[in-house]
């Protein structure tokens, strides 16, 4: 216990006399929060329209207005001319051409339906989907303003169609920000934990003293544990740092218990941290434990459902992530914040993430050698 | 176990790595309380020899016991009754001296009465008192040596294993290390030490000269300047030195 508790006080001594260290604790956790969770917003706004406007008749205008008003759209120009639109579309002065043949309005009053053409730039796949999915809300809009215009009638009572009503629940206005600001505060305990267990071990192999420990008694388990633990301590801080800024920032719902989220968080952690201390059992120079830490923790997070939910990744991508650690806690944090799961909803996740916490120790501790 | 008792024994110490032959077959006697030299040039096997009588490597043959303990079951029982002090230098830069004393004290479990007397003791041998609470990188090479040692020794061990202590310093402060040993000797305590300045190995009880894995020569100072016709012993190393050539040649 002397021994331990010696190491223990050398490690605390150590990582509060280094300024940049207590900024990583401090900044990282404020920069994520502040920077990510915005960047990474999904919603799609301001998508420019140049409208080809070739029917130049009432009903074409109030289609492109409606586009105007919408909040998700702003009209740029219009043209009469398909080539100059695409020109737009190539320089990036515009994400949609809304193109009205001539004729839209007569085919519309004498058959009762006329076609137009939408065309998305689709770089950025996900987004031309999205406001394809806006678009079609507008032309749904208009579509029901003109068919109870010719029947007059009111708009919401369309005859015989069905009255859809759409809830989110647990995230009631798709606040895009309670989606990820749970994500984010994963991969920052993630990083905090693997990154700097990995170098601080790494680094005392670098200035030599790692053999000076090895000629003495200190068992390994003890060297181990002292080295860990404050880390441990660190990367829970930062969770709970984390939380509260999301918590004033963006009014992150915290629904479920703080103790369901901190007890997983702490089990987590101990995978993540043997993780961390594998990775510098290979290592020899810190940016080797920079390289190797990245790698793993770029496929682990992009897999781990940040953006994409597990369930529609391709099915080879979620047998992986039968293995991925930040999968089951990506899972976690979101729903015991945002649906107020308790210990009971989690069972599976805390069941895998004990499971990868042992075998992680256990190679660790093998790995790790006293002797060269 | 007074007196010329052995403290260390070694019996055909053969290391290899690869095919590369590090230790050939060496075998020589450690007595206690006195000061063996194990000389040779860079690559000679001198440090290999004594990370495995450190327990710090596994030998691949030989019989070798360290205070009575043997290296290949019982490594963690030598670590608590030696000190070692690497080439490079390992105590904490980051940490102050006394922080740096407090933390191999407690790894040592030496009760807090006892790290107190070694602390007031370190403060009477460096003359320095001021010393105890600055940090240990803003110190001279010279200085962090001196404490380097003194901290190997916290633990009254009945060996201390020095390799190339006294690398990269001036001459004089060479002179005040060697002070140190003397008196650690004087104390008891067996100084197993590697260095390549041939001076040194002047100070020594008796010396080991290795050349290509193999033991040259052992035997006093004295002894080996009479045997080889030599006036220094820097002339002896010469000697041993060019015959090995000779002969893979």
């Amino acid at each position: 216990m002397q021994v331990f508790l010696s190491i223990l006080r050398k490690e605390f001594i150590q990582i509060f006399r280094d300024k940049r260290m207590l900024a990583i604790i401090i900044l990282v956790p404020v920069v994520q929060m502040m920077v990510l969770v915005y960047a990474a917003n999904m919603e799609v706004k301001n998508v420019d329209v140049v409208v080809v406007d070739n029917d130049l008749s009432q009903s074409s205008r109030s289609l492109a207005n409606r586009f105007s008003g919408s909040p998700f759209f702003t009209l740029t120009g219009t043209t009469f001319n398909e080539k100059e639109a695409e020109a737009l579309l190539k320089d990036d002065a515009a994400d949609l051409i809304l193109s009205i043949p001539a004729g839209f309005e007569e085919k519309l009053i004498r058959e009762g339906n006329a076609s137009l053409q939408l065309i998305f730039n689709a770089i950025n796949g996900s987004a031309a989907e999205i406001s394809a999915g806006y678009a079609q809300n507008v032309l749904l809009d208009y579509n029901a303003g003109i068919i109870s215009e010719t029947l007059a009638i009111e708009r919401n009572e369309s005859p015989g169609g069905i009255n859809t009503v759409v809830r989110y629940w647990y995230n009631e206005l798709l606040d895009y920000k309670h989606f990820m600001a749970p994500g984010i505060l994963v991969i920052l305990v993630t990083i905090i934990g693997m990154f700097l267990s990995g170098m601080n071990l790494v680094k005392e192999k670098e200035i030599g003293t790692t053999e000076q420990l090895n000629v003495t008694p200190i068992r390994k388990h003890q060297l181990i544990a002292a080295k860990l633990i404050p880390f441990w301590v660190i990367a829970l801080f930062d969770l709970a740092f984390g939380l509260l800024i999301a918590k004033f920032l963006f009014k992150l719902p915290i629904e479920g218990s703080l103790l369901v989220l901190f007890t997983y968080a702490a089990i987590y952690l101990v995978g993540v941290l043997a993780a961390g201390l594998l990775i510098s059992t290979f290592a020899e120079t810190q940016q080797q434990v920079l390289f190797i830490g990245y790698f793993i923790i770029m496929i682990f997070i992009l897999m781990g459902g940040i953006f994409t939910p597990v369930e529609s990744m391709p099915r080879w991508a979620q047998i992986i992530d039968i293995f991925n650690p930040v999968c089951y806690f990506m899972q976690v944090i979101r729903m015991v914040l945002l649906k107020g799961s308790g210990f009971g909803d989690i069972i599976p996740q805390i069941i895998f993430s004990v499971i990868f916490g042992i075998l992680m120790m256990a190679f660790s501790i093998l790995k790790y050698r006293k002797r060269a | 176990m007074m007196g010329n008792g052995k403290v260390i024994e070694v019996k055909n110490l053969v290391k290899k790595f690869g095919n590369f032959v590090a230790n050939d077959h060496l075998t020589f006697d450690v007595h206690r309380g006195e000061i063996f030299g194990f000389l040779g040039a860079n690559g000679a096997g001198k440090t290999t020899a004594m990370r495995i009588l450190c327990g710090l490597s596994k030998p691949t043959s030989g019989e070798i016991t360290v205070n009575g303990f043997d290296v290949y079951r019982q490594s963690e029982a030598i670590k608590r009754t030696i000190g070692y002090m690497s080439q490079k230098f390992s105590l904490y830069e980051d940490m102050t001296v006394a922080e740096n004393m407090r933390f191999y004290a407690g790894i040592y479990k030496l009760p807090r009465s006892k790290r107190l007397k070694k602390e007031a003791e370190l403060r009477d041998k460096l003359h320095m008192p001021e010393i105890m609470n600055k940090l240990v990188g803003s110190l001279p090479l010279g200085w962090k040596q001196k404490l380097a040692f003194s901290i190997a020794l916290i633990h009254d061990p009945g060996i201390v294993f020095l390799d190339e202590p006294t690398g990269g310093v001036d001459p004089i402060t060479r002179r005040q290390f060697w002070k140190l040993i003397y008196e650690a000797s004087a104390n008891g305590i067996t100084v197993f030490v590697t260095t390549h300045y041939m001076d040194e190995a002047e100070y020594c009880d008796r010396v080991t000269i290795m050349v290509d894995g193999r033991i040259e020569a052992l035997d006093t100072p004295a002894q080996l300047m009479q045997t080889y016709g030599a006036s220094s012993m820097n002339d002896v190393f010469l000697t041993l030195a060019r015959k090995a050539k000779k002969a893979v040649g």
